[in-house]
């Protein structure tokens, strides 16, 4: 009794100092921001509106000089030049590829981990799906254009079950073939989902994981085919996390330069623009006007989302 | 005419738990019927094999005379309201009730004439616009109904759906939901682990114990002549006399229950008629209830019988840790079955 009431009457600086941040909780919350903040704040978006500021100017013809002057012209140049409308649609619609095909093959994966899985193979599938993000992408990146290559396993293993004739008339398709798998935007597309396939089976199955089952249930206790209920209820409720996931897969594949300049056919993405004009063609105004493309793209992308209702069920 | 829900010899096994031990029932068409029983009786697994959620190890379920064992919940003439209500949180409160009526394609019209009507019914026309989670518990409950009766079921399940009320939301909805029975004439299977609301609404109730059925009567009889020990201190809290207790209390080895208020309290040295029953003990404990105080008085041997005795004005209860005599009549004290016997 005694102990403690000399431990109130003459308390230790440390302890004073918990008592005064205890009793004001706004400064102390303003106290641990601040760093962080300060971190997010200058380093993080004061380069994002650098960026975005020197889209701005434009590079003199003759000097390749910056001219420090606001103009839109840059960005007239991104949208009228026909090649560079190819390079921008071209991205769009590998991004949107992508995008789908991720959420169509990470759909019965997620929901699987989610409502099915034993909690045992509920782990070995996390990990299995995050395995892959913990080793090199330039590794895997080249992995894939040794695997993808004419003389490599997979046309070998078209060759030994004897589909030679299927691969090669895919790669005839205009468009999506080229001399090789890894020469075409087929292999790249099949390089970009792997890739970002773990950005949208997290996401999804967290979302998946948050609808009860008796939600699954009611449904099909009031007459619903389990297909009935996939489109009303499960679809519906996992849109948060397929939105999550599609911004992940979409926005990675509109910024990724390696993979397009590793595996596929010669055509220029947006990614590959801005690392070359930033770099050897040394015009940093049209490679920030470049990268605003994806940034606007995606702000795009999330309005749509919106109004479809993705975030409704948050 | 054929029950509206029939278990023959159902079974239903996790791990090497018997969640339903070979149960038989009959449930008749209209009857309001309770499944009673502690958490883990095997009451709630029983309605969900009704329901399809689960299907059965062996045994048949029938509804109307129809084995249904086999059929998904989607194909059978049932509907659900589910303990947590399971509202869909995407959809309004009027999509929500039309939910039923828009899976089977009805036309788009007829689903909103036929879900505003249901509405009504539940006293929630106002809300139709709302998302679930405006609502209250109560009125999200009354959602869950008007859900599931949208479809005009043969049979409605009900899976503790008071639960999560407070109590006099909980009395409203048990006279509601008695009144919606009698309205409907909708066979109503109800499970509940609250003996209370059983006896009070049910026609008849089956209670439960690790995954068999103890006793299927009336309340009433329930009430009055339970057949086990365990019926007897669920549904009644009665005392139970059972084995040497019953011996040295009666005179005869055959267990019995005795309930609380029909045994009285009286101090040492009043006079105890012939015709009675009596046991000394020491008084344990008082608890106020009201209308009654319940009495904890610990018999030789160490048993502790509960004794109900009416808030008397004047000289009051006996203090606690005084000796007291318990006094009852031999007709008020029900034979029981042996342990584990059954119905």
């Amino acid at each position: 009794m005694s102990a403690a009431s000399v431990a109130i009457g003459s308390p230790a600086p440390l302890r004073r100092l918990s008592t005064f941040l205890y009793g004001r909780p706004a400064f102390y919350i303003g106290l641990l921001l601040i760093p962080p903040l300060l971190w997010f704040g200058t380093v993080y978006l004061g380069s994002l509106f650098t960026l975005l500021a020197n889209s701005f100017y434009a590079i003199d013809e003759f000097t390749a000089k910056i001219v420090y002057e606001p103009t839109l012209a840059t960005f007239k140049q991104v949208v009228t030049q026909p090649a560079h409308i190819d390079i921008i649609v071209r991205t769009v619609v590998m991004a949107l590829a992508v995008t789908i095909a991720c959420a169509i093959i990470a759909f019965p994966i997620a929901n699987y981990m989610a409502r099915y899985a034993s909690p045992r193979m509920k782990a070995f599938f996390y990990v299995g799906v995050m395995l892959p993000m913990w080793t090199s992408y330039l590794v895997k990146v080249y992995a894939w254009r040794l695997i993808l290559a004419k003389q490599g396993i997979l046309s070998w293993l078209f060759d030994s079950v004897g589909l030679t004739a299927v691969l090669d008339s895919t790669l005839r398709i205009p468009g999506v073939g080229g001399p090789s798998l890894a020469s075409s935007y087929l292999g790249m597309f099949i390089v970009f989902v792997y890739m970002w396939l773990p950005y949208m089976i997290l996401p999804l199955a967290a979302s998946l994981e948050r609808v009860p089952t008796s939600l699954l249930q009611a449904s099909a206790d009031l007459g619903a085919r389990p297909g009935q209920t996939f489109r009303n209820v499960t679809l519906p409720l996992a849109l948060p996390g397929l939105a999550a996931g599609s911004v992940f897969t979409f926005s990675l594949t509109l910024g990724d330069y390696i993979i397009p300049s590793v595996v596929g056919a010669p055509g220029y993405f947006i990614g590959m623009m801005v690392y070359q004009q930033q770099g050897t063609a040394g015009n940093i105004p049209l490679a920030a006007a470049f990268s605003v493309v994806p940034i606007v793209l995606v702000m795009i992308y999330l309005t749509l989302a919106k109004r479809a209702g993705a975030f409704d069920a948050m | 005419m054929s029950p509206a829900i029939e278990f023959r010899e159902v079974a239903r096994v996790y791990g090497d738990v018997r969640a339903v031990d070979r149960v038989s029932l009959q449930i008749a068409t209209g009857e309001f019927f309770a499944m009673l029983g502690p958490s883990g009786s095997g009451k709630t697994t029983c309605l969900r094999l009704v329901a399809g959620f689960e299907a059965p190890d062996s045994g048949q379920i029938l509804l109307d005379g129809n084995d249904v064992t086999e059929r998904p919940p989607y194909e059978r003439d049932v509907n659900t309201v589910f303990q947590d209500y399971a509202l869909f949180p995407h959809m309004n409160v009027l999509e929500n009730v039309a939910y039923g009526l828009r899976v089977r394609r009805v036309p788009r019209a007829e689903q909103e004439r036929r879900a505003t009507e249901m509405l009504e019914l539940v006293k929630l026309g106002a809300m139709a616009a709302r998302r679930p989670s405006q609502l209250s518990g109560g009125q999200r409950q009354r959602v869950s109904l008007a859900r599931a009766l949208i479809n005009r079921p043969r049979v409605l399940l009900l899976d503790e759906p008071l639960g999560a009320l407070d109590l006099k939301l909980r009395e409203e909805m048990q006279i509601e939901l008695k009144n919606l029975q009698r309205q409907l004439g909708i066979t109503f299977v109800f499970v509940t682990h609250d003996q209370g609301e059983a006896l009070s609404m049910a026609d008849r109730v089956a209670v439960f114990n690790q995954g068999r059925i103890e006793q299927l009567d009336t309340p009433r009889t329930l009430y009055t002549q339970p057949a086990t020990a365990f019926v007897a201190r669920f549904v009644g809290s009665a005392n139970v006399a059972e084995g040497e207790l019953a011996q040295r209390l009666s005179g005869q080895a055959r267990s019995f229950a005795i309930r609380a208020e029909n045994i009285r309290v009286q101090r040492p040295g009043e006079s105890v008629p012939d015709n009675m029953l009596r046991c000394d003990g020491t008084l344990l404990d008082i608890q106020y209830h009201g209308a009654v105080s319940r009495c904890q008085v610990q018999l030789p041997g160490g048993a502790v019988f509960a004794a109900a005795v009416a808030e008397r004005g004047g000289n009051g209860h006996p203090a606690i840790g005084s000796q007291v005599t318990l006094v009852w009549s031999p007709q008020d004290a029900v034979p029981l079955a042996a342990a584990g016997a059954g119905s």
